[in-house]
């Protein structure tokens, strides 16, 4: 059997993609994230959430400069790996935070605004998640796409959380901000662009 | 010299030196590069553990009265695991960042209501103390909590010395300007320099120390060094670290978590599991080392000691 270059590059950053959980579940393993672990595990569980949807949100311009489809084609695995790494977050907020104490919990949820929005993120995720198959995306046809714009909100809500948790210093968050807003102004420039080019096509 | 209480280590369960360097260098050399590894990490972590790191030993009593005997927090995570924003906003930042700095000569100013205003060498402040060793909880306002044995004296008997007047109702405490040294104040995280502040009973308190030492050395920089406050009922975010100025005021100094978020944080900041932070619970608490959350205690478990102060004052108003 043989692999075809891009079923090799998948199967390298299928790999790559798990790095950060591994190196995770090692140093928690052999107590190498100082002295509270546990707050460890969901700080960096959640920082690579935002870093994979980065990652997601970046395919679509990289195929514009680079003017070469395997960007695209690398977006779904992302975009899963985004989910992945959010379902590990909130994993370690239900166990290690409140220890499933489900009526604590919604309390929580309900009460704290960044709570509110971490977990809004991750449910809009879900249904991303669900109809991320080829099956799905032949079946929701021209909706697929439009379901799919959701990630532009979920990778604010993502960031707006994180600025939201910090005490007094921003910095790391409004990072992550500032890479969002290019990503996303890429897209608004092309769309820009296209109206304007689509009206002139018109007159 | 070396005096220590009977209670802490036995001379001999000391291993030493020349034993434990003899023993690492007969595991290097015999054995493989991968079994001494793990060996002297194994040396390295039990020799560690409940003593300081070598830095200068303190002559002191303890004081069983005021001290807790739940586990104390491990001496590494104690003094790795720092919120010193002076030298970076990540907890493992302080414990190298704070090694550049200068903590002799030090010298303290004391001004406003007293009778004895003055700049004050840290010699002359410490001199007359004995140094007790006060074995308390500490709880951030970040829900976590760990046991510190401090090594200190009664704030109460150095405030007497400097006689403040009838018009002193608080005291205002300030840490050292040095953005050279404290790399964390070229950023405006906070409005430098940190200030923190106390109304007169709480730092006349028998609980309220300064503190010089920990773990029967001398206070690492990363923890406060050369001095600092330990208000043990309140959120650790007012024990202010490596102070240079005490100031007496008829007005209520402003921290300066306070002028950051007034709405987060307030003068009092009692630990108070009734009252939450607007933005989290404060009802539970991680003890480092632990699985388990525990319930955080109100003022911090030392309810008997200073509820009195508070009495018919509205705690979520005044939080």
């Amino acid at each position: 059997m043989s692999l075809s270059h891009i079923q090799f590059v998948k199967l390298v950053l299928f790999v790559v993609c798990l790095i950060p959980a591994t190196v995770l579940g090692w140093n928690f393993y052999h107590d190498q994230l100082g002295a509270n672990p546990f707050e460890a595990l969901t700080r960096e569980s959640g920082e690579w959430t935002l870093r994979f949807l980065l990652a997601t949100l970046l395919m679509t311009p990289l195929r514009g400069v680079l003017h070469q489809s395997w960007p695209l084609q690398l977006r779904r695995m992302l975009g899963l790996y985004s989910f992945f790494y959010a379902c590990l977050h909130l994993l370690t907020y239900l166990w290690f935070d409140q220890f499933f104490d489900w009526q604590e919990i919604t309390k929580d949820i309900l009460k704290r605004p960044f709570i509110t929005v971490g977990i809004t993120a991750w449910i809009l995720l879900l249904p991303l998640a669900v109809t991320s198959t080829n099956s799905m995306m032949r079946r929701l046809g021209r909706r697929w796409k439009h379901l799919h714009r959701s990630i532009y909100l979920i990778a604010s809500l993502g960031v707006l959380h994180f600025l939201w948790m910090v005490k007094a210093d921003l910095r790391e968050p409004l990072i992550y901000a500032a890479i969002l807003l290019i990503l996303l102004g890429y897209r608004v420039t092309k769309w820009w662009q296209k109206r304007a080019f689509s009206i002139a096509a018109r007159q | 010299m070396l005096i220590k209480k009977p209670f802490a280590v036995k001379p001999s369960e000391i291993t030493d030196r020349s034993v434990y360097m003899n023993r690492r260098k007969f595991m290097q050399t015999t054995s493989g590069f991968f079994l001494a590894g793990i060996s002297s990490l194994v040396t390295a972590k039990t020799s560690e553990q409940q003593q300081g790191a070598g830095l200068a030993k303190l002559d002191y009593q303890a004081t069983a009265a005021y001290s807790t005997d739940e586990e104390k927090t491990p001496y590494q995570h104690v003094t790795q695991y720092n919120n010193f924003y002076e030298f970076g906003t990540d907890k493992y930042s302080p414990a190298h960042e704070a090694q550049s700095l200068t903590t002799r000569p030090w010298s303290v100013t004391v001004e406003g209501e007293v009778a004895k205003p003055g700049t004050y060498t840290l010699e002359d402040i410490l001199k007359p103390h004995a140094l007790e060793e006060r074995i308390y909880r500490l709880r951030c306002v970040e829900r976590w909590s760990m046991v510190i044995p401090w090594i200190g004296f009664p704030l109460a008997d150095l405030i007497k010395r400097f006689e403040p007047t009838s018009r002193a109702k608080y005291v205002e405490f300030t840490t050292l300007h040095r953005p050279e040294e404290m790399p964390g104040q070229k950023r405006r995280v906070l409005d430098w320099p940190y200030v923190e502040g106390l109304r007169m009973d709480e730092a006349m308190h028998p609980l309220t120390i300064m503190a010089v030492g920990l773990y029967g050395e001398v206070l690492p920089n990363q923890n406060g060094a050369p001095m600092r406050l330990v208000v043990p009922w309140k959120y650790g975010f007012k024990s202010i670290k490596s102070i240079v100025k005490i100031r007496f005021t008829e007005q209520q100094p402003v921290s300066a978590w306070t002028r950051t978020a007034p709405h987060e944080y307030g003068f009092y900041a009692n630990v108070n599991p009734g009252v939450d932070h607007p933005r989290w619970s404060q009802a539970r608490e991680r003890r480092l080392g632990e699985f388990l959350k525990r319930k955080t205690l109100l003022f911090n478990g030392y309810a008997d000691e200073v509820a009195s102060l508070y009495t018919g004052m509205d705690l979520s108003k005044n939080y």
